[in-house]
């Protein structure tokens, strides 16, 4: 552990907005939202089937009876059906991937993209970045909103950044090492890896400078942190987000570290049961619903992420009123999140479907051995693609870890095994055994 | 002149091979050669039994995944450099060999019979006539393994 203290301390005073107040600014920019979605047909559409009109949307009581949005509306929208702005006023694109090998492009206006730096800079802040700091960035710059989202977080709190992207890690060892950065942003999982080849190479936290960790991505937990905090002698700091709401930033923790504040002037968050999608209790754990306030090129209106964690609403001693929501505890679809990867088992089949002759049975293991995801794809061998000669086998087998990859994006093991060795079940058949400690998933 | 060769599909784990012997040994099938290739993940088991219709038969109903392939069996002299001559007009004849099984059917001081699976077995037939090797027939092979 470190004896680092981090001392409290707002970017923006908008998170500390009394509640009452930031009630009246959310009413006023659901009816600017609302209004500017006008312009997407696909919003048009979906207001008329729900029997919305936009005119009578006044306030944070109509919000109950707007359509949701859900992750294929964005989808069947590809590449920028749901942009808003005429694409002159495109600042940037960024993507994540998705099922059909397809990514889901989001857009930003140049105003998107200073909301979202100050959104940044606002948990960095939180969790004790400050502009004297070097801050290492080992997130990949590109299409994922993780490399530049942060990169201009940083900025933006005036600290300096050393943009190492992802991947090689020895040579993040040496650049942590040599530059000695004051903060580390990764995934959690990548964080925990960059801490064991550390140990490898004979280097200990007092090799290092780092004193902070902001991580994000993927789901994790208190005892990760632990770990991370002990191995990398830093404070560990958890942030949330995805693209299709802004990128990170929509919510972070706090030096409380009791829950990730939301910027709730720039999001209206529900928490609902996924399946009556009516609000579930403070404290209960429901699905994350959440609506832009004050983005322009593709405002949301109740984006269902699918992610489950619990909201508390009950005042914090760091003076945020943002609501807190707790960890993100699974998923309310079968999607995984392997090594900060989104992978859905309908992308395995369907790469399997593209390896001409592969029967779609097949079951997706995926455990964290070490500090990082391991997934193994066992594929039933069928009668047809068997073959004497064992190079046709391995060659069948890499054809399959090809497709895998090229459509995931995620490096799987493939497993051949014998027909009928994957239990049938008379359901759902099972597709994914999941052996992850559950919260790390 | 061929012979027919089963291939079964086999998972790296332990019990994975007594299974087609135990299911062969309870249909009363006697195999008379076998060999396995394998890798870390996975192995294939390769057969050579006289009733190879019934083998089969029985492997599938038991859930095995079979696939079946022709051999050539050949009578390479039995002495030093045997082997190495008919190889030798393998080569000379441009026939490639996946691979093969040596097993100890041999006529002491003659020959020993070998099995090949060669690249293109239709053509290979032709040439080694042709190159005066003699092949083994099915019959003959396993007449002398019974004697």
């Amino acid at each position: 552990m470190t004896d680092f203290v981090v001392e409290n301390r707002l970017f923006d005073p908008a998170e500390a907005l009394p509640r009452g107040e930031l009630a009246a600014l959310q009413a006023a920019r659901l009816v600017e939202t609302v209004a500017r979605a006008q312009a997407v047909p696909f919003y048009r559409e979906a207001f008329a089937r729900a029997g919305v009109d936009p005119a009578s949307v006044r306030g944070l009581d109509d919000l109950a009876r707007l359509p949701f949005t859900v992750k294929d509306d964005m989808r069947a929208a590809y590449p920028l059906g749901l942009l808003a702005v005429p694409r002159a006023r495109i600042a940037r694109v960024h993507g994540s991937s998705g099922t059909t090998g397809l990514p889901t492009f989001v857009a930003y206006t140049r105003r998107d993209l200073d909301t979202w730096a100050g959104l940044v800079a606002r948990f960095l802040t939180a969790g004790g970045l400050r502009p004297e700091h070097l801050v290492h960035v080992a997130f990949g710059y590109g299409l994922f909103t993780g490399g530049f989202g942060l990169h201009a977080g940083i900025e933006r709190v005036g600290a300096g950044v050393v943009p190492s992207g992802g991947g090689n890690t020895p040579r993040q060892v040496l650049l942590l090492r040599d530059l000695a950065a004051d903060a580390l942003i990764c995934t959690p999982s990548y964080a925990l890896h960059l801490a064991e080849v550390v140990r490898e190479a004979g280097l200990g936290p007092s090799d290092l400078r780092l004193r902070l960790g902001h991580f994000g991505g993927e789901p994790w937990t208190e005892e990760l942190r632990q770990a991370l905090e002990r191995e990398l002698g830093i404070l560990a700091f958890n942030n949330y987000g995805l693209s299709e709401v802004i990128g990170p930033g929509v919510s972070g923790e706090c030096a409380a570290r009791r829950g990730m504040h939301v910027a709730e002037d720039h999001f209206l968050v529900e928490c609902l049961h996924p399946e009556t999608l009516r609000p579930v209790p403070d404290g209960e754990v429901g699905e994350l619903c959440f609506t832009s306030l004050t983005k322009e090129a593709m405002p949301v209106i109740r984006y269902r992420t699918r992610d489950l964690a619990a909201l508390d609403r009950s005042p914090c001693p760091c003076g945020r009123t943002g609501a807190r929501m707790g960890r993100v505890v699974g998923r309310s679809d079968d999607m995984l999140i392997i090594r900060g990867v989104n992978v859905f088992p309908s992308q395995v089949e369907e790469a399997l479907l593209r390896v001409e002759g592969t029967a779609p049975h097949y079951l997706i293991e995926v455990s964290r051995p070490g500090a990082l995801d391991e997934a193994t794809v066992k594929v039933e061998v069928r009668p047809a693609d068997f073959s004497d000669e064992m190079r046709r086998l391995v060659a069948l087998r890499d054809r399959i870890d090809r497709e895998i990859q090229a459509v995931t994006g995620v490096r799987m093991t493939v497993e051949l095994v014998a027909p009928g060795s994957i239990e049938r079940s008379a359901g759902k058949a099972t597709r994914v055994v999941d052996r992850r400690p559950p919260g790390a998933r | 002149m061929k012979i027919r060769q089963l291939s079964l599909f086999l998972e790296n784990r332990p019990g994975q091979l007594r299974v087609p012997c135990k299911v062969l040994g309870d249909a009363g099938i006697d195999i008379l050669t076998m060999s396995l290739a394998d890798t870390q993940q996975f192995g294939i088991l390769r057969l050579i039994v006289k009733d190879w219709q019934r083998a089969k038969q029985v492997l599938e109903a038991a859930g095995q995944v079979v696939n079946v392939t022709d051999l050539l069996a050949l009578d390479v002299p039995d002495h030093a450099g045997g082997l190495a001559s008919v190889l030798e007009v393998f080569e000379r004849t441009g026939l490639g060999v996946e691979y093969m099984y040596a097993f100890g059917l041999r006529q002491r001081g003659k020959s020993a019979t070998l099995l090949f699976r060669l690249e293109d077995p239709e053509g290979a037939q032709v040439k080694l006539a042709s190159a005066g090797v003699a092949l083994v027939s099915a019959e003959e092979l396993f007449r002398r393994a019974a004697a």
